[in-house]
């Protein structure tokens, strides 16, 4: 009787059919909810006779766009326009991630200052910008701050030939003269000089125990390449080209046009507060026996840095950190409000100029989504290898 | 006499050793002080006299109507006013109660009525009683909370748990025949109400929703785990403008003929969608925090896997992750500001329109000054009281 | 999980899946049922079921607009004389007067219509998914739209070309003084490629600067961002109006391309395209014949002309043939006015967005306005 109970649990009360009839239900319901909506779209489209594709990124785009790192005219095609928009979302976040990296250590440094005026200061900042909506400072950034600068005519001229107009930032830049070829050659000497280097004195690094300054001397390295290439060559290999304004716009130089700088430097302001707490956060992680220990067997003060307070505090600022060049780069996407052409704006422009909503929507969130699963394995690779460290 | 206890030392510095000590200690210290002295000086010099002088704050003072409730119809802003009014009396009760235990609340509930009594003085007419009003309420609310103590408790939650419904049916009215409470429709809806609205409804779905995804994540069960998985990773690698695109262009297409959703609404659930695998994320950290001992102490006591997660587990995990989670729906509010791209008259929606009156066209800074100060004092009120409830409460400590 | 579950478990699934698939079937077959319930409105001869996707919705507009009670009209709310909706939240211009007039026809009341604003991008998803019934938004009739975007364009309701305005003191005359220039435009516009046409065909430079909307776009230009700004003409006469100082800025004397604009209906449902299309013929008709809406009902009443007693609905069945009462021009006329009582009213010599007549003249003045005959 009672083994005969124990086996025979009627299945509805047998918590591993219920699990699985659960999951099943579940799962259909998923499935259904996405099949009508599907459904519901391809009768849609259906009636109106439009399918769906991505055949129409090969018609031509017909619009012109204004910064383009590839050559493109209006003759090109929806694909080559949403290139162009990938080149510039990358470079914004590329050079907005430098940016803000230096700008996330220097008011974290400084918000852990034992200056009372440096770290105020730095707390106020922080403080000034979390709390704000990053939208609402773009807009206020690019309509109040660069289309307030004065009119080409009327350009405020800085030390270095730098203008400053509501057309554009100029600034001087290096032209290349015959001699450039050659320099870039000696440039890659260079490179391949501090490799070897490094190579070189991580080995005797690890032989000794004396961990060298390894990021030091190959730096070093290479700067010595330049800077001797540069002298020795006949002619220098770049000339300074100044801007000046002629006309409507401003020529010669380089010409930074208010849309990057307003998104590029509201990016960069807004992220680097962000940063800042998060590098503050992770020196103060370490723990003040850490420094103490490593002062008691007798580093200096900047060797413990470098090998003890470092080390440690990377390992918890680098996944914040990942994750916050991860939203500068979905941020980026707020373009669209300042106007510079970067992936979602173009596309948006896509859109409207086709009428392929559901294509390019889907394409843009597939590419970022592709950035994100990038970066998260970064992050995996970085973790495994921190756990190494760990050992 | 002789072994009378002495207190304490305590060092009290003149202000010139003060001074020296904190700011000129060493010679870089120095050098820093005077440098972030002189930009403190910029700066601020060139604030005051741009706020003081320059700017012309006649386009704020014309048009607050327009940036605080949008195009609401004058002969229904009592709506409004009322939905605030019932809200001042909620907050004043709950004060009252709690207010005992977490020091922070007498400073929150006496700022609270400077402030209103301070937009009072400022104010005039229909706006001003109401003002006065709210001010009566949270003190009446207050007094009868402190002395009503524990005994109202269910009653207070109860209030703030119907509070957001009764507001938006407030806001929307009946129906269109309503002779009290006509329809209003969301195309009316906007400025500092819509993002506010827009604010409330994203915080009270996406909580819900997002303590499902995170048990969903951490579930046995295969199938609803790879759903939260897909779903969060999904929402979290793409940036909330497109999924926003989604909800505007997207989305009529995926519904039957003749159904429609309102705008203003598919903005809110591209919101909570958004939000919601955020605060799944923070949530399942708190959950991952909390030891095994607790959840084979639930065990022990026979509580079943319902009971021991909502008696046990969640109240401590939610707990752990307060701050974490407040920071989640101050970062909602902000990211409100995104509806204006997508056409929807919020904050920064209306002041492009305000910004295109003739007569108020290239006061672009004044404009959008005074929204980012919205925004900022309202993330900051948020991120304050929160700091205030967390240091009394001990919350986030174990 | 044991492994006798196994079999079980892909049964659901496969229970499921069957489930999913007659679940869809409701789904589209509700699509084909609408039609049915149209049948107060719908003509008889399209009763029998219509498997063939693109009649699918004869008749469902209507349908579902008189079911609703009121029309939803996808309005602009930046361009003043067309579509402007001003602090108080009404709204005002000649787009905005058609939707009233549309409104007039269908219900006899002017005001049974929902104006919703929607932005360049979004027009057209609005109108395909059936967010509005009809999108009247300055849109320029093309053929990609007129095909690809599954719209059907009514009669023009302007005519327009594209041009530029720039600032007087620039002195600026033609296309050639902006080489190298920038020019601040609206995205999602056919502007946005006329302009890139226009510039590509004389062989000049320029760097356009894009926007997502009108007030961005005018806003920049304002701020000196640009040389020149660009859109339909209509579009800068009004937005000249609301300039700081419309006297110093000039439109220039270049046309960059031909812009009939006019309300768009959805592929697919004849009689409402039917109804849209008629409807801008009696505002035109109605101005031909001189019935305004101060003299209509005296028109109605002692009239002799055969043409204008079909069109006011005294004689023959013309209101029911589309679907709608005899009296519906007469009470588009009545409510909204003939075409010139709505040009005059938001564009005529009396308004801050005064822009002559020219094109846009009934025939026998010239104008290239022209009602098919009212039979």
């Amino acid at each position: 009787m009672r083994n005969q109970k124990h086996t025979a649990i009627p299945f509805w009360r047998d918590e591993r059919v219920l699990q699985v009839l659960g999951q099943v239900a579940f799962a259909a319901a998923v499935i259904f909810f996405f099949y009508i909506l599907i459904q519901n779209m391809v009768t849609g489209l259906q009636r109106q006779g439009t399918t769906l594709g991505f055949s129409f990124l090969q018609g031509t785009a017909g619009f012109d766009i204004a910064e383009t790192s590839i050559t493109y005219s209006r003759t090109s095609t929806y694909a080559q326009a949403f290139l162009v928009g990938l080149l510039n979302t990358l470079q914004v976040s590329f050079v907005g991630i430098i940016l803000s990296t230096i700008l996330g250590i220097i008011l974290g440094v400084a918000r852990l200052s034992s200056n009372l005026l440096v770290r105020n200061l730095s707390a106020a900042y922080l403080e000034l910008m979390r709390n704000l909506s990053l939208l609402v400072f773009l807009i206020f950034w690019y309509l109040a701050v660069f289309l307030k600068l004065p009119r080409v005519a009327e350009a405020v001229i800085w030390p270095g030939q730098i203008h400053l107009t509501n057309r554009g930032v100029g600034l001087p830049w290096g032209l290349p003269t015959e001699t450039f070829e050659t320099y870039r050659w000696v440039l890659w000497a260079g490179l391949a000089a501090a490799a070897l280097v490094a190579l070189v004195l991580h080995y005797i690094g690890k032989r000794t125990g004396k961990p060298p300054l390894t990021a030091l001397w190959a730096l070093l390295t290479f700067a010595a390449f330049a800077v001797v290439g540069w002298f020795v060559l006949p002619g220098a290999p770049l000339t300074l080209d100044y801007p000046s304004v002629q006309g409507l716009n401003m020529v010669g130089g380089k010409v930074v046009s208010p849309e990057f700088m307003a998104l590029l430097s509201g990016l960069v302001l807004y992220t680097a507060a962000f940063i800042g707490e998060v590098v503050r956060a992770g020196l103060q992680a370490v723990s003040k026996g850490q420094v103490e220990a490593a002062r008691a067997i007798g580093l200096t003060g900047f060797q413990t840095l470098r090998l003890v307070v470092f080390p440690q505090a990377m390992r918890v600022i680098v996944p914040p950190l990942t994750s916050q060049y991860l939203n500068l780069t979905k941020n980026s996407s707020l373009a669209i409000a300042v106007g510079f052409p970067d992936m979602f704006y173009v596309s948006n422009t896509i859109l409207n100029q086709s009428g392929r909503a559901v294509e390019m929507i889907s394409l843009v969130m597939l590419t970022y989504l592709t950035f994100s699963l990038v970066t998260s394995w970064f992050m995996n690779w970085y973790n495994q290898r921190a756990q190494l460290v760990e050992r | 006499m002789s072994d009378k206890i002495l207190p304490p030392l305590i060092e009290r510095p003149s202000p010139l050793s003060w001074i020296y000590k904190n700011l000129f200690n060493t010679w870089y210290n120095a050098l820093l002080s005077l440098l972030s002295g002189a930009l403190i000086f910029w700066i601020g010099r060139a604030v005051v006299i741009w706020l003081l002088e320059v700017a012309q704050w006649r386009v704020i003072v014309t048009n607050l109507r327009l940036i605080m409730l949008g195009q609401f119809p004058i002969s229904e802003v009592w709506r409004v006013w009322l939905g605030l009014a019932l809200l001042a009396l909620i907050t004043g009760n709950s004060l009252g109660i709690w207010g005992r235990k977490a020091r922070g609340a007498g400073r929150v509930t006496i700022g609270l009525l400077v402030l209103l009594l301070g937009l009072a003085v400022i104010t005039s007419g229909q706006s001003q009683l109401w003002l006065l009003g709210m001010a009566g309420l949270l003190g009446l609310g207050w007094w009868v909370g402190r002395s009503a103590g524990k005994g109202l408790e269910r009653v207070v939650i109860t209030g703030w748990v119907i509070w957001p419904p009764i507001f938006i049916l407030l806001l929307r009215g009946l129906g269109a025949d309503s002779e009290l409470l006509p329809l209003v429709g969301t195309n009316l809806w906007g400025g500092l109400l819509l993002t506010l609205l827009l604010t409330i409804v994203g915080i009270v779905f996406s909580f819900p929703l997002g303590v499902l995804l995170a048990l969903g994540r951490r579930s046995s069960l295969p199938i609803v785990r790879w759903f939260s998985v897909a779903y969060i990773e999904l929402i979290r690698g793409v940036p909330l403008i497109t999924l926003l695109f989604m909800a505007q262009l997207m989305l009529p297409l995926f519904l039957p003929t003749g159904v429609n959703i309102d705008r203003v609404l598919r903005a809110m659930v591209a919101i909570t969608l958004f939000s919601a695998a955020y605060l799944a994320e923070n949530v399942r950290g708190g959950l991952q925090a909390i030891p095994k001992g607790q959840y084979e102490a639930a065990y022990a006591m026979g509580l079943n896997n319902i009971q021991s997660m909502g008696l046990i587990i969640m109240p401590q995990a939610l707990r752990l992750v307060i701050p974490i989670l407040v920071g989640q729906f101050i970062a909602l509010f902000k990211d409100t500001a995104l509806v204006s791209i997508v056409g929807l008259m919020d904050l920064v929606g209306i002041g492009k329109t305000v910004l295109a009156q003739p007569e108020f066209l290239g006061l672009q800074r004044e404009v959008y000054a005074f929204i980012s100060m919205l925004y900022w004092v309202i993330s900051y009120a948020m991120a304050y009281v929160s700091q205030r409830l967390e240091v009394s409460l001990g919350v986030g400590e174990r | 999980m044991s492994k006798k579950f196994y079999p079980l478990f892909g049964l659901l699934i496969v229970a499921a899946l069957v489930l999913a698939a007659c679940g869809g079937a409701p789904a589209a077959s509700g699509d084909a049922s609408e039609p049915a319930t149209a049948d107060t409105a719908a003509p008889a001869d399209d009763a029998a079921p219509a498997p063939a996707a693109q009649t699918a919705a004869q008749g469902e507009t209507l349908a579902a607009v008189v079911a609703r009670g009121y029309l939803v009209c996808g309005a602009n709310n930046q361009v003043p004389g067309f579509g402007y909706v001003d602090a108080d939240g009404n709204f005002s211009g000649v787009d905005v007067d058609y939707c009233r007039a549309l409104a007039a026809a269908i219900f006899g009341d002017a005001d049974a219509v929902e104006f919703r604003p929607v932005t360049a991008p979004e027009r057209f998803t609005a109108l395909q998914s059936g967010e509005i019934d009809v999108l009247s938004r300055n849109t320029t009739w093309t053929l990609t739209r007129d095909t690809e975007l599954a719209g059907n364009f009514t009669a023009t309701t302007f005519y327009d070309g594209q041009g530029l305005m720039v600032p007087s003191a620039t002195g600026f005359t033609t296309l050639e003084d902006l080489a190298g220039g920038s020019v601040c435009v609206q995205t999602g516009t056919t502007t946005e490629l006329n302009l890139a046409d226009a510039f590509a065909a004389a062989g000049i430079s320029y760097s356009p600067v894009v926007f997502e909307d009108a007030d961005s776009t005018f806003a920049a230009y304002s701020e000196g961002r640009c040389d020149a700004v660009t859109t339909d003409k209509s579009g800068l006469v009004s937005r000249r109006s609301v300039l700081a100082d419309p006297s110093a800025h000039d439109i220039l004397d270049v046309t960059l391309s031909k812009e009939p604009l006019g309300p768009m209906v959805r592929h697919g449902d004849d009689q409402w395209f039917d109804i849209a299309q008629w409807t801008v013929f009696a505002l035109i008709a109605a101005e031909e014949y001189g019935i305004t809406s101060a003299n209509v009902d005296q028109v109605k009443a002692s009239n002799t002309d055969p043409q204008i007693n079909r069109l006011l609905g005294n004689e023959g069945e013309l209101g029911a043939k589309l679907g709608l009462s005899n009296e519906w021009a007469y009470n588009v006329i009545k409510l909204a006015g003939n075409y010139g009582e709505i040009y005059n009213r938001n564009l005529g010599p009396d308004t801050p967005t005064y822009i002559p007549r020219g094109y846009n003249s009934i025939y026998t003045e010239g104008g290239l306005l022209f009602a098919p005959p009212f039979n």
